[in-house]
């Protein structure tokens, strides 16, 4: 019962770890994609002027944030549980949200293709661990 | 239209696969150091920081998030992860050929999924077109460098 209940917190810790580095993900490339083409605006304002902009771009920063606290949190979910656990099983989640994500939130054209890609990714970074 | 990348956008792509994996071991092994961290012994995380292993992590990582952040500036989300998940392979090849370490088929299995889905998005388009992005902001630095 103990086992059950340590599995379900582990689990739980992974799908949070996994959600936040989701909506970090997809507010950073939302935030990016407004921006454009950062070479472009280092031609035209400077590295300086670069990171002034990207800065400046509240998605970026809601998203940095949520990678920030991302960071912690993963962390956190290494010392609770195995890394060949918590980090192919964060990274598979995250591969399949992010390419879900990037079709619902930021319109993406994810074709046949890449959601092959994301699929084989996401078993391939598990069988990695076995 | 078809978005295909220049060799400089490749370079980028190949730091964020470097800089996540080896990024990632280092904290690891930095974690392993420290010790187990609870809910009511967060202190830890503070004194994490001031892991050698943990501080080159978090170096390669401030690297990765630099270059990634660049390449979502012109590539779609769901073209840069798949695309970037070569690393994993990198670090399983590093440990067999370098640290000797024995490969079960499974990893050798996983290690051709990851590259036939590099593969995959290889070789598609690297960004959905919405139409013009509109930079104001932008036009009025380069009104103000003008001056």
């Amino acid at each position: 019962m103990l086992h059950s209940a340590d599995m379900l917190k582990v689990w739980g810790v992974i799908a949070f770890v996994a959600a936040f580095a989701v909506a970090g993900e997809v507010l950073i490339a939302s935030g990016m994609r407004d921006l454009g083409d950062l070479d472009h605006i280092r031609a035209r304002v400077g590295l300086f002027g670069t990171i002034r902009a990207v800065l400046s771009n509240v998605k970026f920063v809601i998203g940095a944030l949520c990678m920030a606290f991302n960071f912690f949190a993963m962390l956190f979910a290494l010392s609770i549980a195995d890394l060949s656990l918590a980090g192919p099983a964060i990274a598979s989640i995250t591969y399949i949200g992010n390419a879900i994500a990037a079709k619902l939130v930021l319109g993406e054209r994810v074709d046949q293709r890449r959601w092959l890609a994301t699929a084989f990714v996401a078993v391939g970074v598990a069988l990695l661990t076995r | 239209m078809q978005h295909r990348l220049k060799p400089s956008q490749y370079a980028v792509l190949i730091a964020i696969m470097l800089t996540a994996s080896v990024g990632d071991s280092l904290l690891a092994r930095g974690m392993v150091q420290v010790g187990h961290v609870d809910i009511h012994h967060l202190g830890l995380l503070w004194h994490a920081l001031f892991n050698p292993y943990v501080d080159a992590g978090i170096i390669l990582l401030i690297g990765f998030f630099s270059c990634y952040t660049t390449a979502l500036s012109w590539a779609d989300l769901s073209f840069v992860m798949p695309a970037t998940a070569f690393g994993y392979v990198v670090i399983a090849l590093l440990g067999r050929f370098w640290l000797h370490e024995q490969l079960s088929l499974s990893r050798w299995l996983g290690i051709a999924l990851i590259v036939c889905a590099v593969g995959f998005v290889a070789g598609g388009p690297s960004r959905t077109e919405h139409g013009e992005p509109v930079h104001p902001e932008l036009d009025q630095m380069d009104a103000g460098a003008g001056r």
